[in-house]
């Protein structure tokens, strides 16, 4: 493998673990206290739709002439990058809640309670329809991933196998814990994906608009660290900034 | 009516987000490359730095909502 189909193989690795915990805690908080035939059944269904999803768009977009392509995905990338990568920073920086598992395994289980009752022997409406929900929204950012990753390698295969190990490690992780997966670090690994996709993005989105690198594919050895220094770094500047603005309050309080 | 409504409005979320700024920037950086390529000048600097600047308003817009 390259390196870039390392990179690809990475970035969808994590995207795709990120968005399966969290469709894990849903699926476990309605199995659990409701059905669990219907919310296997809600899962299922939503693979089938997910995948239906990427063999449909996958060979439309590999048909795209590789400039028209890479502005595409390029522009994509870098929108769903710096998404990630804005919300990843202001949670480092404390300026937004971190996303708690157990808290939203909590508020799930609560809805599921107050659901109505579950009648047996037959497919309980509301487990199926959250656990379908859930998994088809959190895999549909994957997706989008897999499609814009594979498409522009001409590896939609290897993003999807990518993929599949991800989601393989969530639920073997989660049948061996039977709980959310609360210790994973979402927000570290939502900030590796963010500078992953963005750093991407940057890349194929120049070179789709006709500009050249310096180095050919060398410069990504260069883009990603920097925008993982730029990210760390306007991060630990907001973290201060809060700190300081936080103290200042705290005195104007006292005085007052 | 109302499907389509909702359908679009997800769309919009989904790929757009919180904060449009960035895809409206994210679109113009593209275009501002695709015409530097085209004369004579190096454009390959003009991406990193308009990504650069986009993500630093974009917290920086929030942070001051905190302070």
């Amino acid at each position: 493998m390259t390196g870039t189909e390392w990179g690809l193989a990475l970035s969808v690795f994590l995207a795709c673990a990120v968005e399966a915990v969290e469709a894990l805690t849903i699926v476990l908080a309605v199995g659990t206290t409701r059905s669990w035939r219907s919310s296997l059944t809600g899962v299922g269904a939503a693979l089938l739709a997910l995948a239906a999803l990427t063999a449909a768009l996958g060979p439309a977009l590999t048909a795209l002439p590789i400039n028209v392509l890479r502005v595409v995905v390029g522009a994509l990338l870098l929108i769903f990058g710096l998404q990630w990568l804005r919300k990843a920073i202001l949670r480092a920086s404390g300026l937004k809640a971190l996303h708690d598992e157990n808290e939203a395994y909590e508020h799930e289980l609560a809805a599921a309670r107050g659901a109505g009752t579950v009648e047996r022997d037959r497919l309980d409406p509301y487990s199926f329809t959250i656990a379908f929900k859930g998994v088809l929204l959190e895999g549909l950012e994957v997706v989008f991933i897999v499609l814009t990753f594979g498409a522009n390698q001409h590896n939609v295969g290897l993003a999807a196998a990518a993929a599949g190990v991800a989601v393989l490690a969530v639920v073997l992780a989660g049948l061996a814990v039977h709980a959310p997966l609360a210790r994973v670090p979402e927000n570290t690994l939502k900030f590796a994906v963010g500078v992953m996709l963005t750093s991407f993005g940057i890349f194929w989105g120049a070179e789709g608009a006709g500009a050249h690198w310096p180095g050919d594919d060398a410069a990504l050895l260069v883009i990603i660290p920097a925008v993982l220094l730029f990210s760390i770094g306007l991060a630990a500047t907001l973290r201060r900034r809060s700190a300081v603005a936080s103290r200042a309050a705290a005195g104007q309080a006292v005085r007052v | 009516m109302r499907r389509i409504e909702s359908f679009l409005r997800f769309l919009w979320e989904f790929v757009v987000g919180d904060d449009w700024r960035i895809a409206a920037g994210v679109v113009v950086a593209l275009a501002v490359t695709a015409l530097v390529a085209g004369t004579s000048v190096s454009a390959w600097w003009i991406l990193p730095v308009a990504v650069g600047l986009l993500l630093a308003v974009s917290v920086w817009r929030v942070a001051r909502t905190h302070w």
